[in-house]
């Protein structure tokens, strides 16, 4: 028993006890804290898996930044608890069978035809934060410029994208 | 051109009437009466030129048989028919005949039909007559000109064709012009008539055909020895069936019965067709196939019997008879019964030879009767004035009308007489030679034959005496007999011509020159030279001139007054009804035949035709199973239950599939993800399994 | 200390998240909560392509959650106004309610 096995197991488990409890809540806050905190989770695997900058993007990006937006939002709409409805009665048996089979498949897939038994590298030999850093970024703006670039007009159209969207016409109630 | 070269002219004989005919049905609707008769009359004429032509040629010649090829007709098979002309001196004799007494006739008509087209309100109908008479002498000269059985049929339809419509000729009227189809029904009786005789020759020609392979008369009588020796029974049985055929043409028992109605046509049709000429097709025909009868004394003896015995039963008939055209259709008959009984007993000679006077004296007797018959129409026109005279019943032919017609129309009276001694075999007129010529022969051959004859022959001058004291002796019995005029020329001077016949006909065979015998060996084999017999000459004269010194003890002596019974009549009483009745034969006949033949006519078209076929088999079984078929099968079953409930139960099919699919399309866009999801699922699953 | 976790576990967390974002997606009517678990599918994905970079020992798995993160920032963006915007017009978020494209 070492020290990442314990790790990797608490992580799992707050992983998935987090994101059981974004399904279930009934308060779309606490849905969004529990979210907040699988982010964090995931971060934390991240940094086991030797992505540093990655899991710092995710902390800032993901947990700070969509988060927070989503928060502004659920607190801007006042959604917090919705009516039980009868419609769909099949949805959720169907549903959860079919998550229920998408697993099964997927661990029959991973554990019984795929034979990934190998280990992952040693982290302490390659992972060196400064020197991942460069290599990552030298990488982004010499061999992935073209996306880089592409995804920075993305942004700039979902920033427009919002404003018009959003935007009242003039007279319309809001 | 010599005599050979004559003989090439012999198709002019059929193709002159046939011009005449045809010049007249295209442009007689643009000549004159006058014109057409003279046409017709001229066609017949000009035959009657090449005819004797013919014979000048034979009595120059050797008088043997010549045969001009002139049409290819039939090649089937075995059966090769040509249509090719035979001049030979029977040929020829009839041809004269024909042609001679048809071309008076045709003049004479040409007066009578223009007062009769009158009287009866119909001048249109003028040139129709011509062209039949015309037609008829076409077709008589096809009969007695063909070189084989089919040829002569060809003519023996024909004429019967043409009897048909000449008789038929006032189709729509009776004699007086009123609306009425006796006429037609005549005509319609004698043609049906003719028929069963028709029926008798065909089968003859079947059978000769079947067993000579040749129709031809000179195959056919060139191997009727040999087949009389390997088959005697066929020889009989043609000659047998050929009699039925005699016996429809000539008027014969049993099938005479035509002949009576017949007299319904105009007068000269009469004269011509049932006096002179078609008639007389049976005795030719018996006299062509000598050969055959001789081979057969079984049915010549028939042949002569039926003959012998028609001539008493007619002449008992003519006793009776109050019209004057029916007592000379009767004695037609009888006189018939003696050239068939010649000719059946092997007298052909003698057989002709009455053909040819009787041809004479019997046009001249029914041709006068029409000049009668015409006066008396005279007289009642002018008794009634103009356009009344439809409204009487008046018989201009019934003798009991008549009376004391010497004094009006003497021309007439003068014929007439003559024809009337002609008839009873007086010397030295023609019928005087020609009758005992057959007596003669008869004697010899067959007395039973003899002897009905000869009761014939003492009948026979009675009844013409009887007729000659009713129409021109004694006082008139109607007003039209007493204003009755004479004819005018152009009827009584082929009248005239024809008496001067009939006077010197007899020259044809008298007995030492015997010209006729020696013209008709040529033709027939066999013919002997009649002897004269004095015994059955003075017989027949003696009972002759008693039977006329009879019908004036009877009819002379005191003449018939008006309205007075024919002393005949209390004499004989119920005897002379039967004759008067004509042994009712004819009711016999439509009841026995006639309506048991509409009976079945009625049974197979109402029965039959119309209950089982129309009503059940066409109604029932074909339109109704049709019917079912499209309406309950095909339309209600296949097409509305089976292929509709297809095409519709595809509609409802898609409706419904569709239906149910549009269930997917919710608007729900969780459905819509869970359906991506599934699609996930199942696309692992088969990447899996594979 | 020695990295002694095999990938198949990586992927399989991954795969977990993975399912438990989609049955979030097709069970919750609320469309925040939707997005939520969208979010967290993307997430699980993102940790597959960490998991395998570190396996090939390749950075190419990294630049790719670099940009996937981007884009689903962009996208939350944008999701959000929409159902703002559909907020506003509905006065209900419920996506029940959003059906009006039934066939």
């Amino acid at each position: 028993m070492n020290l990442t096995l314990i790790l990797f197991i608490v992580l799992t488990a707050v992983a998935v006890a987090s994101a059981a409890g974004l399904l279930i809540s009934r308060n779309t806050i606490y849905a969004a804290l529990f979210l907040v905190l699988n982010f964090a989770t995931v971060a934390v695997f991240y940094l086991l898996l030797g992505a540093p900058f990655i899991a710092l993007a995710q902390v800032t990006i993901y947990a700070g930044a969509i988060m927070v937006l989503f928060l502004f939002v659920i607190m801007l709409l006042g959604a917090d608890k919705l009516p039980r409805g009868q419609v769909l009665p099949w949805q959720r048996p169907m549903a959860i069978v079919l998550a229920a089979l998408l697993l099964t498949e997927a661990g029959f897939l991973l554990f019984q035809r795929l034979q990934l038994t190998s280990s992952l590298a040693n982290p302490e030999a390659s992972v060196n934060t400064t020197e991942t850093l460069r290599t990552l970024g030298m990488a982004l703006f010499t061999q992935y410029l073209l996306p880089f670039e592409v995804t920075s007009v993305l942004l700039l159209v979902a920033m427009v994208g919002v404003i018009v969207l959003t935007k009242k016409e003039k007279g319309e109630p809001g | 051109m010599g005599s050979s070269g004559l003989f090439s002219l012999v198709p002019l004989i059929v193709f002159l009437p046939v011009a005449g005919l045809l010049i007249n049905i295209i442009f007689g609707g643009r000549m004159s009466e006058k014109a057409i008769g003279a046409l017709a009359s001229a066609a017949s004429g000009l035959a009657f030129v090449v005819a004797a032509l013919l014979g000048f040629a034979l009595w120059t010649g050797s008088g043997e048989a010549v045969v001009v090829q002139f049409a290819d007709w039939i090649h089937i098979g075995d059966l090769n028919v040509a249509w090719n002309f035979r001049v030979d001196t029977l040929s020829v004799l009839m041809m004269l005949v024909v042609s001679g007494v048809g071309t008076l006739i045709h003049i004479y008509a040409i007066g009578y039909m223009h007062e009769d087209v009158r009287f009866k309100n119909d001048i249109g109908r003028y040139r129709r007559f011509f062209v039949f008479m015309n037609l008829f002498i076409a077709m008589m000269m096809i009969l007695v000109s063909g070189d084989s059985y089919l040829m002569l049929f060809v003519g023996w339809e024909g004429v019967g064709l043409c009897s048909f419509l000449l008789i038929g000729f006032w189709y729509d009227m009776d004699t007086l012009g009123r609306p009425s189809f006796a006429n037609s029904d005549a005509a319609r009786k004698a043609f049906i008539v003719n028929r069963i005789g028709d029926f008798g020759f065909l089968i003859a020609g079947f059978t000769m055909f079947w067993w000579f392979k040749d129709l031809s008369f000179s195959g056919v009588f060139s191997q009727a020895e040999h087949i009389a020796s390997i088959a005697p029974g066929v020889i009989l049985f043609i000659t047998l069936f050929l009699l039925l055929g005699v016996a429809g043409k000539s008027a014969q028992l049993p099938l005479y019965v035509w002949l009576p109605d017949a007299m319904a046509g105009p007068t000269p049709v009469s004269a011509l067709i049932h006096a002179a000429t078609m008639v007389t097709a049976g005795v030719y025909l018996v006299a062509r196939s000598a050969p055959l009868y001789t081979l057969v004394p079984q049915a010549q003896a028939t042949v002569a019997l039926v003959g012998g015995i028609t001539a008493l039963f007619a002449a008992t008939i003519a006793v009776g008879q109050y019209d004057i055209k029916k007592v000379l259709a009767y004695s037609t008959i009888s006189q018939l019964g003696f050239m068939v009984a010649a000719v059946g007993m092997g007298a052909f000679v003698a057989g002709m030879f009455h053909l040819v006077t009787h041809a004479f004296f019997k046009a001249l007797l029914f041709l006068s009767a029409g000049s009668v018959i015409l006066g008396l129409e005279r007289g009642h026109h002018h008794l009634a004035g103009h356009g009344d005279h439809h409204e009487e019943v008046f018989d201009p032919g019934d003798m009991r009308n008549m009376g004391g017609l010497r004094k009006q129309m003497p021309v007439t009276f003068w014929v007439y007489l003559i024809g009337a001694l002609a008839l009873a075999g007086i010397f030295p007129l023609a019928g005087f030679w020609s009758k005992d010529e057959i007596l003669a022969d008869a004697f010899h051959k067959f007395p039973a034959v003899f002897w009905l004859l000869t009761i014939a022959a003492f009948l026979t001058a009675f009844y013409m005496g009887r007729q000659v004291w009713m129409i021109f002796f004694g006082k008139p019995r109607h007003p039209a007999a007493a204003h009755a005029e004479e004819s005018p020329k152009v009827i009584t001077v082929p009248l005239m011509i024809l008496a001067a016949l009939a006077v010197l006909g007899g020259a044809l065979n008298l007995p030492g020159v015997h010209s006729l015998t020696l013209w008709l060996e040529h033709t027939i084999a066999g013919v002997e030279v009649g002897q004269f017999n004095f015994l059955v000459a003075g017989l027949s004269t003696g009972l002759a001139l008693v039977a006329i010194a009879l019908s004036w003890v009877l009819y002379g002596r005191q003449p018939l007054a008006e309205g007075q019974k024919d002393p005949l009549k209390k004499l004989l009483g119920p005897l002379f009804t039967v004759f008067e009745r004509k042994y009712w034969v004819d009711e016999v006949y439509w009841a026995l035949f006639v309506n048991r033949y509409v009976d079945i006519a009625r049974f197979l078209a109402n029965v039959i035709d119309g209950r089982f076929w129309h009503d059940w088999f066409h109604e029932k079984v074909i339109a109704g199973t049709y019917n079912w078929l499209s309406r309950t099968v095909l339309d209600l079953r296949v097409d509305q239950q089976f292929i509709d409930a297809i095409a519709n139960g595809l509609g409802e099919l898609t409706k419904r599939i569709s239906g149910s699919l549009r269930r997917l399309q919710n608007g729900f866009v969780r459905s819509y993800a869970l359906a991506v999801l599934a699609g996930v699922v199942i696309i692992l699953g088969y990447l899996i399994l594979k | 200390m020695a990295h002694t976790i095999p990938l198949s576990w990586y992927l399989a967390i991954s795969v977990v998240l993975f399912a438990m974002g989609a049955l979030g997606v097709l069970i919750r009517r609320n469309p925040l909560i939707i997005f939520m678990s969208v979010e967290l599918m993307l997430n699980a994905a993102n940790l597959a392509f960490v998991a395998f970079a570190r396996s090939f020992g390749v950075l190419t798995g990294q630049i790719f959650v670099f940009f996937v993160m981007t884009v689903s920032a962009a996208e939350v963006a944008v999701g959000l106004a929409l159902i703002v915007i559909i907020f506003r017009n509905k006065h209900s978020i419920d996506v029940d309610l959003m059906n009006s494209l039934k066939g």
